[in-house]
């Protein structure tokens, strides 16, 4: 498996075949046919751009809820998960270590609306024994990409 | 008034400053500028390393070392020249820390040369070597190495090159800018022609890590008979991306490192505290780390050279440093006329092949410590300054 071609394409999945290709000194074909096998394999899950969604004038919110979860004969950890997964509003789901279980990210347009999805959804699940909410105030970085501020060049030219 | 004129040396007015320069002033004065011109990493100092610096800080070893260098540092930097080079070197007498390359060939040259002495320098290559000698009273004897050599110093050349005056050679591989480095059998036939003589060489491998494919980079001092008469010049800038940390070496024979240690001492003292500690940590564990970077320059290395291949500007392959030397003959400029109109049409800075030396004309320098959405703007502006000459 090509871990290079991996990494290349997680740092900028708009990398072109050809400068894949180039990059790792193989074949066009050889680039195209080893990402097929990767999204094939469902290694590679999907592509998708960083948004600085802050910067809309549309209300974006966002919360990270740690979920407390018993799991019961037939259902477990996973199960929950599977469960939750399938809303829209959910981001992401992890399962923790430490003092809670699942670590669910849920965005939506308002506070009252991200609250009321943990109450009406989160909270009245079976197994589901408590919930705490952290809302997001600030993001500076997602996805290795640095929201704030730019990276300035400092090197100079000063000899060679 | 005081005339300076009389007070400078005219050895020293006689130099002329870096040719580089010019452009320099220029793109700082223009918006949106993309550079391909430095000749540093764009990586920081791996963490670990910055950490060991830190941390010599907090311990308070803010004090001068031995003016040699920290012995620890010393065979720490044996114990490497051993494990990459196969070389063996005393630490307690063949080696001198010093700062940056910079200073050891400097020193290194003073050490060596009295007035008149011929000190042979194969151009295109690093600028700093000219001054360094004539500074040192000594005559630089140019050689220019050719591109259907791949910028490779031949044997031929050499032998023509010497005289009953010729004191040393400086040997630059793996080469800035060519990107050119000897191979094993090149060096052998570098070794043939001056085994027999008192000719010594300075060999300047501050790049030796930095070298791509399938062979890792050869010392002429690992050759028979020539590390008697060798010293080798290596540093942390490139291999460790510690550039700004000012740390290098020279090994060599024990009489000739002894006679260079008196300059460092008068001259420097030691060299800087911190970054000795710093380096210590780099040589123990930073291999790693290097090898991250190395692949990181080898995938721009194969887009920057393919993408000027593509453009038309014909590119070999630069196996070692990290620039990439295309021709640019083929638009009827001159290396010169190249890198200002480009400059001015699309603000991209790149170096005159000139700067390295006349055998630099018809070429241009592009660095590729840059990142690959970086080297493919820069492309993709010169494409359309090639367009505008084709028009």
């Amino acid at each position: 498996m090509n871990i290079k071609l991996l990494k290349l394409l997680a740092k900028d999945a708009r990398t072109s075949h050809a400068d894949l290709a180039t990059m790792l000194g193989i074949s066009v074909d050889e680039a195209e046919r080893q990402i097929a096998e990767l999204e094939r394999e469902g290694l590679i899950r999907g592509y998708k751009a960083v948004i600085d969604w802050e910067r809309l004038d549309s209300a974006y919110v966002s919360a990270i809820i740690e979920l407390k979860v018993t799991p019961k004969a037939g259902l477990g950890f996973e199960d929950v998960a599977a469960q939750i997964m399938n809303y829209p509003e959910v981001e992401s789901v992890y399962l923790m270590s430490g003092t809670y279980d699942l670590n669910v990210i849920v965005k939506g347009k308002t506070f009252q609306e991200v609250a009321k999805f943990v109450a009406k959804e989160l909270a009245t699940i079976e197994s589901v024994t408590s919930t705490a909410t952290h809302f997001v105030l600030r993001r500076y970085k997602e996805l290795d990409v640095k929201l704030l501020g730019t990276d300035r060049d400092e090197r100079g030219s000063y000899l060679l | 008034m005081i005339d300076y004129k009389k007070i400078l040396s005219p050895t020293v007015q006689s130099i002329q400053p870096s040719g580089i320069r010019k452009y320099f002033d220029i793109a700082e004065s223009m918006e949106d500028v993309i550079s391909l011109g430095v000749g540093e990493p764009d990586f920081p100092t791996p963490w670990e390393i910055r950490k060991a610096g830190i941390l010599s800080l907090e311990s308070g070893k803010t004090r001068y070392t031995s003016n040699w260098g920290m012995e620890q540092l010393r065979l720490e930097i044996s114990r490497y020249m051993s494990r990459k080079y196969a070389l063996s070197y005393d630490a307690k007498s063949d080696i001198l820390v010093t700062v940056g390359g910079s200073e050891a060939i400097d020193a290194c040259i003073r050490a060596i040369t009295a007035p008149g002495d011929e000190i042979i320098i194969p151009q295109p290559s690093y600028v700093c070597y000219e001054p360094i000698v004539s500074l040192a009273g000594g005559s630089p004897v140019i050689i220019e190495t050719k591109a259907e050599h791949d910028f490779k110093l031949t044997p031929e050349q050499l032998r023509a090159a010497i005289t009953p005056r010729t004191k040393a050679l400086i040997l630059p591989y793996p080469c800035n800018p060519t990107g050119a480095v000897m191979d094993r059998s090149d060096l052998e036939a570098i070794a043939a022609v001056l085994r027999d003589t008192d000719i010594l060489v300075v060999s300047d491998e501050i790049y030796a890590e930095l070298t791509f494919g399938a062979s890792s980079h050869v010392s002429i001092a690992s050759i028979d008979g020539m590390k008697e008469r060798t010293v080798v010049i290596n540093g942390f800038s490139k291999t460790f991306s510690m550039t700004g940390w000012r740390l290098g070496f020279a090994c060599g024979p024990a009489p000739i490192i002894k006679q260079i240690t008196k300059i460092h001492q008068y001259a420097i003292m030691c060299a800087p505290t911190t970054s000795q500690y710093a380096a210590i940590e780099a040589l123990k564990n930073g291999d790693e780390a290097v090898k991250r970077m190395l692949e990181e320059y080898d995938m721009r290395r194969r887009l920057i050279v393919k993408g000027f291949n593509d453009l038309g500007l014909c590119c070999r392959e630069p196996r070692g440093a990290f620039y990439a030397f295309p021709c640019i003959t083929s638009t009827g400029l001159t290396s010169d006329e190249f890198c200002e109109r480009l400059l001015y049409a699309e603000r991209v800075a790149v170096v005159p092949g000139t700067a390295f030396g006349q055998g630099g004309e018809g070429f241009i320098r592009a660095s590729y410590c840059y990142s690959t959405q970086h080297i493919k703007e820069a492309l993709a502006r010169i494409q359309r300054f090639l367009n505008t000459l084709k028009a």
